[in-house]
């Protein structure tokens, strides 16, 4: 019998019905969704005088700046931080941090290289920040979310020895597909899969699984072409490859690697994932250059009040306190994180002020480590990626950026949220670079001779942040996200605290979008 | 005892988050003794001394702190949190909550006598 591929049942369709309707099957399958993002916002004319005020020129303050600037609003954005970007952040050689409690770092990278310490990921299906990112002409890389050379690592699993993203992979498929055509065969499945497609199933699981014509998972040339070879095919006389033996099924479920290759199974880690060439803050610093002197630096706020006819924000120089000042406007568009804005007098109404009472945002650390050379390339031919560990590091990520180059490289050398976070940000941040290290060093034992430099920030010690995102739980979002979204009388606040993408650029910009077409629709229509 | 990744199970009941391992929890916090609590995680927002830091806003002092008169009220904080500050009922077991609530009420210039137990933490679950 004939099975039409998926590809084959859409240009049927495709031909049929021509391409609108193409659209319209793909996207009741589930193949053509995105982000709620749904292009450009358009918003008619303002009434001639319409202003808002604007708190944090991270990602979610200034799209919402731009496009209310845009419509005709007068907008003022006041924002805590000598720069643009917020959580949307690189940290490059020449720059200092001083986190809450008092350490400052003097980060000593070298030209070209970079910590991305919030956001490092833009998924293909988050139309909207990219929408942004190349209306401002923000340059565009791969990021490279799985590696099949990069490693997966336990202490306790191979006597510690990483093992190689690429074998544990094609190992547990295989396992798994000669597992299941045993079942197959043995009619154990026949409740769930009929006679007929019972011989497709068992082909299946020999394409997917590389099974030999047994239905065996067998060292073989076949299985090496998945797994790797000993050695390698070559030319000439000295060509013979020699495969690779699989790891016994046992050892690799008792080793529990198996939980570590999935990452790029998640819907927001396929392919094609994209960075920012040169860091993710390029996005921040082309939206704060794009919005000029609609942003202004350095304000520390201290009060929120509206009246009937507007709100008063009122706000202080956040290096040196100084004299207070305000702002004031018939509208507020509030970004400030929820950790941050629970503690600034605000009067809004119970359920809001409850809502932003409960939202604790995220312990997450990040590490990034330079070394002197790009060992990872020379000696392990791993070209950017991710290695994961279950040390508390967790993830070791390499630089997707000047490959092959002589140069130096920056290796993100911890990232991780929970436990591992609140332990790190107990510790000062050398304290925590050690930590990375000593993890690290387990993996790659070049670790200690080629270090040069580090930097690491622990999220519950950002001054202007207080932690990485919206600590949401099921229950908290049931009960308070609906009020926490809500405009009350003149504010409305927007983030990724206030989306349904947790941690998401993708979230604080749908989310802006969203607070403001809520916003000029109270506006035009009061 | 084998050190997981965090079992794929735990991916249906966390929530979403940009976090690529699906147990965003880590291992359990396994120091014993209030000390060892507060210099392992409290300290990382109240700071060693326990004087609280500030920034955009502040992580309040837990060193001549009036609030601290109250141990329900320390000891609802450390369980469900509010503004800002993360439950931390599910990352503690009821003789951790009890000892650092002890120690930070009986430290730092703090001299305050009556102890909670692990049976009033047990009552809040």
């Amino acid at each position: 019998m004939t099975v039409p591929s998926r590809r084959s049942l859409f240009q049927m369709i495709g031909v049929v019905a021509g391409s609108a309707a193409m659209y319209h099957a793909m996207t009741e399958l589930g193949y053509a969704e995105g982000s709620s993002f749904e292009g450009p916002i358009k918003l008619s004319q303002p009434p001639a005088g319409s202003t808002v005020v604007i708190l944090g020129a991270g990602v979610a303050g200034m799209v919402a700046a731009m496009e209310l600037r845009d419509a005709g609003y007068k907008v003022q954005l006041l924002e805590y931080n000598g720069r643009p970007g917020g959580r949307n952040w690189s940290l490059y050689g020449g720059d200092s941090y001083t986190e809450m409690g008092g350490a400052t770092q003097h980060v000593q990278f070298d030209s070209g290289q970079y910590l991305n310490p919030g956001p490092w990921r833009l998924p293909y299906h988050h139309h909207g920040i990219l929408h942004y990112a190349r209306r401002l002409g923000v340059a565009m890389e791969p990021f490279i979310q799985v590696n099949y050379n990069a490693y997966v690592h336990s202490p306790d699993a191979y006597g510690g020895k990483p093992q190689r993203h690429r074998e544990v992979q094609a190992d547990f498929n295989g396992h798994v597909a000669e597992l299941l055509s045993k079942c197959t065969k043995q009619n154990a499945l026949d409740q769930a899969v009929n006679a007929q497609d019972r011989e497709i199933l068992m082909r299946a699981l020999r394409d997917w699984g590389a099974l030999d014509q047994n239905y065996e998972y067998k060292k073989n040339f076949g299985t090496s072409m998945r797994r790797g070879f000993d050695v390698d095919p070559g030319g000439g006389i000295k060509s013979v490859p020699v495969p690779s033996e699989p790891k016994a099924l046992s050892d690799l479920l008792r080793s529990g690697l198996w939980s570590a290759i999935a990452s790029g199974h998640n819907y927001e880690m396929q392919s094609t994932i994209f960075q920012p060439r040169g860091g993710m803050g390029m996005i921040g610093k082309a939206m704060g250059a794009d919005l000029g002197p609609v942003i202004e630096y350095n304000c520390k706020v201290t009060d929120i009040r509206q009246d009937e006819g507007g709100v008063t924000v009122t706000y202080v120089d956040s290096r040196n306190g100084g004299g207070r000042r305000t702002a004031r406007a018939g509208w507020c568009i509030c970004t400030i994180p929820t950790p941050i804005l629970s503690q600034i007098p605000m009067n809004v109404g119970p359920k809001l002020k409850a809502a932003i009472d409960q939202l604790p945002y995220l312990a997450a650390l990040k590490v990034g480590l330079q070394f002197k050379r790009r060992f990872w390339e020379e000696d392990e031919q791993i070209y950017g990626g991710i290695s994961y560990t279950s040390l508390p590091s967790t993830t070791i990520s390499y630089p997707m950026w000047d490959y092959y180059s002589k140069g130096k490289g920056v290796v993100l050398g911890a990232y991780t949220f929970g436990r591992p976070a609140y332990l790190a940000a107990s510790k000062s941040p050398q304290e925590r670079i050690q930590d990375a290290l000593r993890d690290g060093a387990q993996i790659h034992p070049q670790y200690p001779a080629e270090f040069e430099n580090g930097v690491a920030v622990a999220w519950h010690r950002v001054p202007w942040a207080m932690g990485c995102q919206g600590a949401w739980t099921d229950e908290a979002r049931e009960q308070h996200y609906n009020n926490l979204c809500s405009l009350d009388g003149r504010i409305v606040l927007a983030s990724e605290h206030a989306s349904r993408l947790p941690g998401w650029q993708e979230g604080s910009v749908t989310s802006a979008l969203d607070a403001v077409a809520r916003l000029h629709a109270r506006v035009v229509q009061p | 005892m084998i050190r997981k990744f965090g079992l794929v199970l735990l991916l249906l009941t966390l929530p979403a988050s940009a976090a690529d391992t699906p147990d965003m929890r880590g291992s359990p916090f396994a120091m014993q003794g209030g000390e060892a609590v507060y210099r392992g995680v409290c300290q990382g927002c109240h700071m060693a001394d326990a004087k609280g830091a500030s920034g955009a806003a502040a992580y309040p002092a837990l060193a001549a702190n009036p609030r601290l008169a109250e141990a329900g009220y320390v000891l609802s904080m450390v369980m469900d949190g509010h503004k800002g500050m993360p439950p931390f009922r599910g990352h503690f077991t009821n003789g951790q909550v009890a000892d650092v609530i002890n120690f930070v009420r009986s430290h730092f210039g703090n001299r305050y006598r009556d102890k909670v137990t692990e049976a009033e933490v047990q009552a809040l679950r």
